[in-house]
C-alpha cells in the first residue's frame, strides 16, 4: 500500500482560484521578460540562407568523412574544423517519431502533432532534421518510412527551419 | 603544502563589444582550439574532465550544460556546468585533479552578452522576488549602496575611486584585448553621467563578448606538457548571505574569506610583499579598493590613498590590474575570473607584450560574480 493511499484527509484549507482572485490570499506576481537575439553563427546562418533557396546544406569532415547536418564548423568527434559545404537532399527516412497529444500548455490537443527525426538522404546515416510530419494518418506513420520535405512558396520562405512546412510520405508520388 | 596544479594551456577568442559573426559555440571552439594547441593536448584523448561556467539566463537556453560538449571536444566525456565565476570552475578542476579523477582537466567560460537584448532584466531578476523586487531601478543601485557605505566607513575620498577608472582604462590602451581603454582624467570620470549615486558611468565596467579556455594538469603531468607551466598554489571561494539588508556593504567579506583560504594553502604570510602583481575585481571603481583591502594588499581604508599615490600603477610598488581589468578591457560575466587569470598567466610566462611587468613571479587573482551577489574567488599563482 502506498503512503498516499493511507491518507484520507489532508490538513489545512484548500485555496481555490476564486479565493486568489478575490484577494483573500497574498501573492506576488512578477513578469520576467528576458529578450535574446542569438547570433546563429557561420554554419547555421549559411544553412538558413540555403533553406530560403529550397536547399539543405551540410558540412563534411575530411577526417572521419562524415557529412554533418545540422551543419557545424567543427567536427565534434575529431575536434577539428570541418572542411566543405555539401548540398544534401530534401528526402529521407523516418529514424524515429512520436505522436504528441499534449500541447505546450499541458492541454490535450484536438489534432495531435506528429514529430519525427528524419535521416536526410546525402548526409551520413543517422544524421538529419527534427521536424513535423504532415499529409499522413497518424496510424500510418512507420519508422523507416521514406519522406519528402514540403516547402513553403518562395515568397513565404524567410530563412527559417519552418521554410519546410513538414515532411510527407513519398509513397505514390 | 601548496596546491601545485599546473596551468599548461590557455586560449581565448572574442574580446569585442559584439561578435555577430560567430555563434556562442563557434566562439568557444576557437578559444578551445587555441588552448589545446597551447597545451599540446588532444581533448579527445588526453582530457578526463571538462567544466563550463555559465548561467542559463545569460545564455537564453535552459539546461545549457547540454550544449557545451561538442565545441570543447567533450562528447561522451565527463562534463559539468557550474553556475558561477570561472575561478570557481578552476577550483572544481583542481579538485578533480587532486582526487585522481583526472590528470588533465579543462575549464571554459564565456560571455555572449551581445545576444542578450535586455541584460538588466536578468540582473534585476536575481533580486529576491518577494522582498526586493519592488525597487524598479537599474540594478546598479546595489553597487551605489555598497559604494556609499564603503566611502563612509573607510573615510575614503570620493575622487580616489575615479582614479581607479583612470588607471585601469589607461592600462588597457596597451592591451590588445582592451576594448574599453581610454586616456581620461579624474574630472572626466567624475563628471560622466551618474548611474546610481555615487557611482558614475565611467566607473562601471561595460560588458563584452569572449570565450576563455584553461587546460590544467597534475604536477606530474604538467612536467611532461610544454615548458610554460604556471602553478596554482592556492585557491579559495566563498559566498556571503544574499540579504542586501544584512550583509556588510562596506567590506567584500567573501573576498576576505577566499583570500584567507587561498593564502593559507599557498603559504602566503605577508601579502603586500609576497606578490609581484595583482589582478582583482574592478567591476566598479570602488570594488578595486574594497578588494585590495579584503586581500590585505592595503590596510583598511588605505587603498584609495595608495591608488592616488601611484603605488598600484603599472610601474608602481604593486601593479594592480595592469591589464586594464574589467573597467579597461570589459566585463565578461562568468568568464571575468578567467579573464583575470588569463592576464596573470601571460604575465607569469613573460608573454604580456607592452603590458609586461618585469620579473613577475607571483600573482594573486580575485573575482566577484557581480551584482547582486556576494560570491567571489581568489587564486594564488606562481611561475
Amino acid at each position: 500500500m502506498k503512503v498516499s493511499q493511507k491518507i484520507t484527509s489532508y490538513p489545512g484549507h484548500e485555496i481555490t482560484p476564486e479565493d486568489v482572485k478575490e484577494g483573500k490570499y497574498l501573492d506576488v506576481v512578477y513578469k520576467f521578460e528576458p529578450k535574446y537575439s542569438w547570433a546563429a553563427g557561420v554554419a547555421i546562418s549559411r544553412f538558413l540562407s540555403e533553406l530560403r533557396e529550397r536547399k539543405i546544406i551540410a558540412r563534411k569532415c575530411m577526417n572521419c568523412k562524415r557529412i554533418l547536418v545540422p551543419p557545424r564548423m567543427y567536427c565534434e568527434q575529431c575536434f577539428r574544423p570541418t572542411d566543405e559545404w555539401v548540398q544534401i537532399k530534401d528526402t529521407g527516412t523516418i529514424n524515429t517519431y512520436s505522436i504528441s497529444h499534449v500541447g505546450t500548455d499541458a492541454r490535450r490537443l484536438k489534432t495531435p502533432i506528429l514529430v519525427a527525426v528524419v535521416d536526410l538522404d546525402g548526409a551520413t546515416p543517422g544524421m538529419g532534421i527534427l521536424h513535423n510530419l504532415g499529409e499522413v494518418e497518424p496510424s500510418k506513420v512507420k519508422v523507416g518510412m521514406k519522406v519528402k520535405a514540403v516547402w513553403k512558396s518562395s515568397s513565404e520562405r524567410q530563412g527559417a527551419i519552418t521554410d519546410i512546412r513538414y515532411f510527407k510520405p513519398m509513397g505514390e508520388e | 603544502m601548496p596546491l601545485r596544479i599546473g596551468i599548461v594551456g590557455v586560449g581565448y577568442s572574442g574580446f569585442d563589444s559584439m561578435t555577430p559573426g560567430l555563434s556562442t559555440r563557434e566562439l568557444m571552439f576557437e578559444a578551445a582550439t587555441r588552448a589545446y594547441e597551447d597545451a599540446g593536448v588532444d581533448p579527445r584523448k588526453d582530457v578526463q574532465s571538462f567544466i563550463c561556467c555559465t548561467e542559463d539566463f545569460w545564455e537564453g537556453i535552459s539546461i545549457t550544460d547540454e550544449y557545451m560538449p561538442d565545441q570543447l571536444g567533450a562528447v561522451l566525456k565527463p562534463l559539468c556546468t557550474i553556475s558561477s565565476d570561472g575561478i570557481v570552475g578552476i577550483a572544481t578542476a583542481c579538485m578533480h585533479i587532486k582526487s585522481g579523477i583526472a590528470d588533465v582537466a579543462v575549464v571554459e567560460s564565456h560571455s555572449k552578452i551581445s545576444d542578450v537584448v535586455n541584460p538588466d532584466e536578468i540582473s534585476s531578476f536575481a533580486l529576491d522576488p518577494i522582498y526586493e523586487h519592488h525597487v524598479n531601478a537599474d540594478p546598479r543601485f546595489v553597487a551605489g549602496l555598497e559604494m556609499a557605505r564603503y566611502l563612509k566607513e573607510t573615510a575614503t575620498k570620493r575622487d580616489y575611486c575615479a582614479q581607479v577608472a583612470v588607471k585601469n582604462k589607461k592600462n588597457a590602451l596597451l592591451n590588445p584585448r582592451g576594448v574599453h581603454g581610454a586616456n581620461l582624467d579624474k574630472d572626466a570620470v567624475l563628471n560622466s553621467k551618474v548611474a546610481s549615486s555615487p557611482l558614475t558611468e565611467l566607473e562601471s565596467s561595460k560588458t563584452i563578448d569572449g570565450s576563455i579556455v584553461f587546460v590544467l594538469a597534475s604536477a606530474q603531468k604538467a612536467k611532461k606538457l610544454g615548458n610554460h607551466t604556471v602553478w596554482i598554489n592556492g585557491i579559495g571561494w566563498s559566498s556571503d548571505t544574499p540579504w542586501l539588508e544584512d550583509r556588510d556593504m562596506a567590506r567584500a567579506a567573501y573576498a576576505e574569506q577566499s583570500a584567507a583560504r587561498a593564502y593559507k594553502m599557498a603559504g602566503v604570510r605577508n601579502p603586500p610583499t609576497y606578490f609581484d602583481f595583482a589582478e582583482v575585481d574592478d567591476t566598479y571603481s570602488y570594488k578595486e579598493l574594497q578588494s585590495l583591502e579584503a586581500l590585505k594588499l592595503a590596510a583598511k581604508g588605505k587603498a584609495g590613498k595608495m591608488v592616488e599615490s601611484g603605488a598600484f600603477d603599472r610601474d608602481g610598488r604593486l601593479p594592480v590590474n595592469a591589464s586594464g581589468g574589467s573597467l579597461g578591457v570589459g566585463h565578461l560575466l562568468e568568464a571575468t575570473g578567467l579573464h583575470r587569470m588569463l592576464e596573470a598567466v601571460l604575465q607569469l610566462r613573460g608573454q604580456s607584450g607592452r603590458l609586461q611587468i618585469p620579473r613577475a613571479k607571483k600573482a594573486v587573482v580575485q573575482s566577484w560574480r557581480g551584482i547582486p551577489t556576494a560570491t567571489g574567488a581568489v587564486a594564488v599563482l606562481g611561475n
